[in-house]
């Protein structure tokens, strides 16, 4: 596998309004690559095409050598959406279960919750949980059954930073598990922590590549400045 | 379809309705009580309670089971874990199904607790066999299910899912034959009924309180009813779409 997504000239319109405009990137396999963006950039339209909910306007999409929303696909990938994809109403092991028996991976619950330090909470109803804590039960969902690409839409948001550190190092871990994982954020520190980077600004790549590269190219010592720096350049060209 | 998705898919609805104890009472306890309240009002009045009875106990666990079901799956649609199970590997028909079978696995007590309350406690009088009583009841709750399952696509919020009891259900109540039979009512308004499924649930119930043994209508009438869910399931699946524009 040469590249774990490959997207050429993808584009999606919404109530002909255009989301996303003829992205054209690859996503490098068994590493953290971090879209990172705005609000609104169109990280989550992205997000959602990748997984193959999203219909295409035009374009290709191929995630793990297959045409993006390939039922195949449904078995190897982990998606997090930006709220919680949880039952509320479930205690968080009865939502493990559930979603384990659907991915056929009950012996995996226990060491998934505590991948995502929530084995003391495993009793509780999730609707009674903190924000961070029911982020990340549905986190541990999207762990079960192994999956080899995890694409995760803002999955750190709002949390403790020591537990948010944590999660970075089992991201981190994961890769080198074999898993490549497609992180998402508006939090331009966080793009630190990602070997590649995708910044998105409206719906258009700004840049793709290793961080390192985006760095050097802009001169500049944080993915903030450089951010700025590209954006900067983009309105005035 | 996996029988284990199936079930599995089952077992989860359950839980989250045993979690929840005022719904689980909105579902045994009303049909219980509004039946009685119905013997109650015609105690004075003999025979109005084994004409009206029967019907009734097919429409009550109609519309709980329309109401619970509509709000349960609405709330599964913008809880986004709807969309987070169809990007899982498990079939339409497994969700589909595995409520069809919680739901129908409470219709079934709920109709075999209201009938022989009914039965038993209220006195109420059928000429036909009462076990026929409790299958009818079950299949009216099994309509009510699956049509609330159909409806739930159209409703954004459950305001919305709310609102279809009045503009979905009212009118089938109106037209069933409960309040007029439908031989009786205006030629289009008879036309309207005889494709309406209600209308069938309430004319089996009206055939066992009166005849002895189960007529060829009653048999015909639950088979309408009947086919009217497969075709709200099969509806229901094609509204569930793993892509959206």
């Amino acid at each position: 596998m040469h590249v774990a997504i490959n997207a050429v000239g993808v584009g999606v319109l919404k109530d002909s309004l255009p989301i996303l405009h003829d992205l054209t990137f690859g996503v490098e396999p068994f590493a953290i690559t971090g879209l990172i963006g705005p609000s609104g950039s169109g990280k989550t339209t992205l997000m959602r095409s990748i997984i193959g909910v999203q219909q295409l306007t035009k374009g290709d999409l191929t995630v793990l050598d297959k045409p993006a929303g390939h039922p195949s696909l449904r078995a190897r990938i982990g998606y997090v959406t930006q709220s919680p994809a949880i039952y509320d109403d479930l205690t968080v092991e009865q939502n493990m279960r559930y979603f384990a028996s659907i991915v056929g991976a009950p012996s995996q619950i226990k060491s998934v919750l505590d991948q995502v330090h929530l084995t003391h909470q495993a009793r509780q109803i999730a609707g009674s949980l903190s924000g961070g804590e029911r982020a990340r039960v549905s986190l541990a969902v999207a762990l079960l059954g192994d999956p080899q690409l995890l694409v995760l839409d803002e999955p750190t948001v709002g949390l403790d930073p020591v537990l948010r550190k944590h999660l970075w190092e089992l991201f981190a871990e994961l890769t080198t598990k074999g898993k490549t994982v497609l992180v998402s954020s508006h939090v331009m520190d966080e793009a630190e922590r990602c070997k590649n980077i995708l910044l998105l600004r409206d719906g258009q790549l700004l840049h793709q590549g290793s961080r390192q590269a985006l760095l050097s190219q802009t001169h500049t010592d944080s993915v903030e400045d450089a951010f700025l720096q590209l954006v900067e350049e983009h309105t005035n060209a | 379809m996996h029988s284990r998705m199936t079930l599995a898919t089952a077992r989860r609805v359950m839980q989250q309705l045993l979690h929840d104890h005022r719904t689980l009472a909105l579902l045994f306890v009303a049909p219980c009580v509004l039946l009685g309240l119905l013997a109650w009002i015609y105690a004075d009045t003999p025979g109005m309670f084994d004409r009206l009875g029967p019907p009734l106990l097919g429409i009550f666990p109609f519309v709980v089971m329309f109401l619970t079901t509509s709000i349960t799956t609405l709330r599964e649609r913008s809880s986004g874990t709807l969309e987070r199970l169809l990007a899982m590997p498990i079939g339409k028909l497994d969700i589909i199904m595995g409520y069809a079978l919680a739901f129908g696995t409470v219709g079934i007590v709920q109709a075999i607790i209201a009938s022989m309350l009914a039965l038993r406690v209220y006195g109420l009088d059928v000429a036909g066999p009462e076990w026929f009583l409790v299958v009818v009841a079950l299949v009216d709750a099994l309509l009510g299910m699956s049509l609330g399952l159909f409806v739930s696509a159209f409703a954004r919020t459950e305001f919305q899912a709310v609102q279809f009891l009045p503009a979905f259900i009212l009118p089938q109540f109106l037209l069933c034959g409960l309040i007029v039979p439908v031989a009786q009512l205006p030629h289009v308004l008879e036309r309207v009924a005889n494709v309406l499924p209600l209308t069938y649930a309430v004319q089996a119930m009206q055939e066992i309180s009166l005849h002895v043994s189960i007529s060829h209508t009653a048999y015909r009438d639950v088979g309408v009813v009947l086919l009217f869910v497969l075709a709200a399931i099969v509806l229901g699946a094609t509204t569930l779409r793993r892509q959206t524009k």
